[in-house]
C-alpha cells in the first residue's frame, strides 16, 4: 500500500476505516471501508458522523463502486471518499467525477500521467455529482 | 443530419490525443497488456486471430458522404483495401497495426467520427432504424433521441465499467426494423393521450447464450426525464448485474432472476431519486438536436412514375425499394450479399460509389442497416433507373433484399477469436445454393441467420432459419434453428436436433425449404407457416 493520493485540504483522517458490519455494531465510529456489493445505503443515517469512507475496487473493471460513490454524494456526503485496491492512473478522472477525493492505489500512479489524464477533458457530456456544468447547459446557458 | 458543434468536436479530438498516449505508454511497455485492454477496447480496439480489429461506430447508422469516403480512405491505407459493416450499423477493419490507430483515429474525427465505446463493458454505439426520417410509417425521427442519448452515454463515469456491454436501440414506428427487443434497452418512441412525444423502455432483451426478449417496463417516459430514466435503468443493473460469471452479467439476466416486476420497482424506485438530480437536457436540447434531422429539400412535384420496362430493373424495384413518406421519392437498399460473396463486405471502390451516389442521388445520406446492408434513404423515383445501373456495374444490385440470400453472419472462424466455426465460407454456399433469382423469390422474406460460436453476433436466434455453428470433438458442426424474429413480432429460434456438417446444413435448409412450399397457405411467409404448421413436421422431414 502507498501513500494515499489526497485531493482535500483538511488533515488525513486518523481513524482506521473497519468493515462495513463493524461499523455498524458500533454507536461511535468515525471511518468505514466497504467491499464491492455491499449495500452503501445502509450508510446513508450515518453520513454526518462519517469522516472517511473508503471504497475497495478488487479489480479495475469491477464498477460498482462509482455507483457507490455517485449515492453517498447524491445524498449529500461530504468526507472523505476513497479509493482503494486495484485503481489505476486511467480509471482516476472518472472516479474523481463520481465523488472520489482520495486515492490509495495498490500500485504506484505515476504523478506526471496523473496529472495529464485528469487534466485532459475540459468538458464533459453529462451531469454527476462534481457539480461540472454538461455540454448541453453551456449549449443553453 | 446530426452535424459537431466546438464542443463535440473537442470532444473527439481530445480522446484521440488520450489513446495516442496511452498507445505510446503500451508501445513503451509502462502498461501491460492487461492494463492497456481495457483502454484499448474502449476504443473498439480487439486483438484478434491474426490482428488487431477495429470497429468504428456509425452512430444511429446515419453517415454522409464524406464520412463514408473516410472509410474508404482507411481502409485503403490501413486495412487490405475493404471494410466490413457490422449487425449494430458499425464498420469494422481486419487488419489493423496497433501504432497506426492513433493517426487513424485522428483521420476519423476530421470528419466527425469516432471509436469511442465500441467495445468494452460499456454503453455502446446507439442504433435505430435504418429508414428514420425517411420511412412512411413513423411517428417521428428517433435519431434526435438517440443522439441525445449518444452524448449522454459517451464517456459516462458512472456506467464505464458495467458488468458487460449495454446496447440501446431507438425506433419510432410499430415496424421494428431495428430488432429493438433483442437489445439491453430497447426504446420505442410513442404520444401518451396528451400528444407529447415520450419514450417506452424496454429491458432486458439480447441474444449470446440465454437469448431473452426485453419485456416493457414503462409505457411512457417524457422527453425531459429520459436521461434520468436511463441513469435508473444502469444504476440498478451497475449495482445488481452478476460480475462472477461473465455469461450471466447481461441486464437480461438480472432482469430475469429479480423478474420484470422487482427489476422494474428498483428503477422507480431509483428514477424517483434521480430525476430531481438536474441530469436531463432541456427540451431546448432536443430541440437543437432535432434541427439536423429536418427533411432534406424534397421536390413536392416529383412525380410517382417509374419506367419498369427494364426486367433486371424491375425485379430490383421490387425487392429493394421501400415506400417513403414523401411522394415521388423512394427509400433504396444496396445489398451487400452479391452471389457467394462475404455478407456486409465492401471494397474500397464501392464504399467510394456509395458515397458518390449518396450525395448525386439521396441528399447525401447513407445508412447502415442492422441486416449489414447500406441503404440511400432519399431517392426520387425519377433517378432510380440511373442510380441502379451504376449499382449494378459495380456488383451492388443484388435484388435480394430480405431473401434467403440476405443472410446475416458473424465473421466466424476466419477472423474471431471467440469462434467455434466459420460462418462466412458457409454463407457463401447457402448464397450460390440459392442464388437462382426465381427460386429465392418463390421462398419469399426469409431471414437466414449465421453465427459462428454461442455469442451469437450472427443473430441466430433471430433468424426465421438460424444456423449455430460449434465445435464437435474439433470439427466443425452445425446446428439448425427455426422460428426466430427480430422484427415487432420477435421470437427465439428452436434448434431442430442434431447438428450438421457444413454440407449437411445446406441440405436440412433446402429440406425445411421445401417443406415450406408444400405446406404454404395464401401468402404465407415462411415464419408464418412454421409457426402455424410446428416444429415437429419440420424435424420429421429433417431427420425422418
Amino acid at each position: 500500500m502507498v501513500e494515499a493520493i489526497r485531493f482535500r485540504d483538511d488533515e488525513p483522517h486518523e481513524e482506521p476505516a473497519g468493515s462495513m458490519d463493524s461499523f455498524l455494531d458500533q454507536s461511535n465510529a468515525t471511518a468505514v471501508r466497504i467491499e464491492a456489493g455491499e449495500d452503501v445505503r445502509q450508510l446513508l443515517p450515518y453520513l454526518e458522523r462519517l469522516a472517511l469512507i473508503e471504497v475497495d475496487f478488487p479489480a479495475f473493471g469491477d464498477g460498482r463502486g462509482y455507483s457507490a460513490a455517485q449515492i453517498l454524494r447524491e445524498q449529500g456526503y461530504t468526507g472523505e471518499l476513497r479509493a482503494s485496491g486495484d485503481v489505476l492512473v486511467d480509471q482516476l478522472a472518472y472516479m474523481r467525477r463520481c465523488g472520489f477525493d482520495s486515492f490509495a492505489p495498490e500500485k504506484p500512479i505515476d504523478p506526471e500521467v496523473m496529472e495529464r489524464s485528469l487534466g485532459r477533458y475540459e468538458n464533459i457530456y453529462q451531469g454527476t455529482t462534481d457539480q461540472r456544468s454538461p455540454i448541453w447547459k453551456l449549449r443553453h446557458g | 443530419m446530426y452535424q459537431y458543434d466546438k464542443y463535440d468536436q473537442q470532444m473527439v479530438d481530445t480522446r484521440v490525443e488520450e489513446f495516442r498516449d496511452q498507445v505510446k505508454r503500451r508501445l513503451a511497455g509502462e502498461i501491460t497488456e492487461d492494463q492497456f485492454k481495457p483502454l484499448r477496447l474502449m476504443n473498439g480496439l480487439y486483438l484478434q486471430l491474426h490482428a488487431y480489429m477495429l470497429r468504428v461506430a456509425i452512430p444511429y447508422g446515419t453517415l454522409n458522404g464524406k464520412q463514408m469516403r473516410m472509410l474508404a480512405h482507411i481502409a485503403r491505407k490501413y486495412d487490405r483495401d475493404y471494410g466490413h459493416f457490422t449487425t449494430r450499423q458499425n464498420i469494422q477493419y481486419n487488419w489493423i497495426k496497433l501504432e497506426d490507430a492513433p493517426d487513424l483515429l485522428a483521420e476519423l474525427a476530421s470528419v466527425e467520427m469516432h471509436a469511442i465505446q465500441t467495445s468494452g463493458n460499456c454503453i455502446r454505439n446507439i442504433s435505430s432504424d435504418q429508414f428514420a426520417g425517411a420511412a412512411a410509417d413513423e411517428i417521428a425521427d428517433p435519431r434526435p433521441w438517440a443522439e441525445i442519448l449518444r452524448q449522454w452515454s459517451s464517456f459516462h463515469p458512472e456506467f464505464s465499467y458495467l458488468p458487460r456491454k449495454f446496447k440501446i436501440a431507438v425506433i419510432a414506428s410499430d415496424t421494428d426494423r431495428a430488432a429493438m427487443k433483442l437489445h439491453d434497452i430497447g426504446i420505442q418512441l410513442v404520444h401518451n393521450d396528451a400528444g407529447e412525444l415520450g419514450a417506452k423502455f424496454f429491458v432486458g432483451g439480447g441474444m449470446g447464450r440465454t437469448p431473452m426478449i426485453a419485456p416493457e417496463i414503462r409505457d411512457f417516459v417524457p422527453a425531459d426525464e429520459l436521461i434520468s430514466y436511463a441513469e435508473a435503468c444502469l444504476r440498478v443493473y451497475n449495482r445488481y448485474g452478476r460480475r462472477d460469471n461473465k455469461y450471466k452479467a447481461r441486464i437480461k439476466i438480472l432482469v430475469h432472476e429479480l423478474g420484470k416486476d422487482e427489476y422494474t420497482r428498483q428503477v422507480e424506485e431509483e428514477f424517483a431519486h434521480m430525476k430531481e438530480l438536474g441530469l436531463n437536457p432541456p427540451v431546448e436540447e432536443l430541440a437543437r438536436i432535432t434541427e439536423y434531422f429536418a427533411d432534406p429539400a424534397f421536390d413536392l412535384d416529383a412525380s410517382d412514375d417509374l419506367d419498369l420496362s427494364d426486367p433486371d430493373f424491375a425485379i430490383w424495384v421490387d425487392q429493394n425499394i421501400d415506400t417513403h413518406k414523401q411522394s415521388g421519392y423512394a427509400i433504396a437498399t444496396i445489398s451487400l450479399k452479391p452471389r457467394g460473396g462475404i455478407p456486409g463486405d465492401a471494397s474500397s471502390a464501392q464504399i467510394d460509389l456509395m458515397a458518390d451516389l449518396a450525395e448525386q442521388y439521396s441528399f447525401d445520406e447513407l445508412r447502415v442497416t442492422h441486416s449489414q446492408n447500406i441503404v440511400l434513404p432519399h431517392v426520387k423515383k425519377s433517378d432510380l433507373y440511373a442510380l441502379w445501373q451504376k449499382l449494378d456495374e459495380a456488383g451492388l444490385a443484388p435484388a435480394n433484399l430480405d431473401l434467403i440470400t440476405d443472410s446475416i453472419a458473424c465473421p466466424g472462424l476466419d477472423y474471431c477469436s471467440l469462434a467455434n466455426a466459420r460462418s462466412i465460407p458457409l454463407a457463401q454456399k447457402i448464397s450460390e445454393k440459392f442464388a437462382d433469382q426465381g427460386r429465392q423469390k418463390e421462398l419469399g422474406e426469409l431471414k437466414l441467420k449465421i453465427s459462428g460460436c454461442i455469442n451469437a453476433c450472427g443473430h441466430h436466434h433471430a433468424g426465421h432459419i438460424g444456423i449455430l455453428g460449434v465445435d464437435r470433438k474439433g470439427t466443425e458442426n452445425y446446428q439448425l434453428l427455426l422460428g426466430g424474429s427480430a422484427a415487432e413480432d420477435t421470437s427465439l429460434a428452436k434448434i431442430t436436433g442434431p447438428g450438421f456438417t457444413e454440407d449437411g446444413v445446406i441440405e436440412a435448409i433446402e429440406t425445411v425449404t421445401d417443406l415450406y412450399l408444400q405446406e404454404k397457405q395464401g401468402d404465407e411467409r415462411f415464419i408464418d407457416t412454421y409457426r402455424r404448421v410446428g416444429m415437429e413436421k419440420f424435424k420429421e422431414a429433417i431427420y425422418g
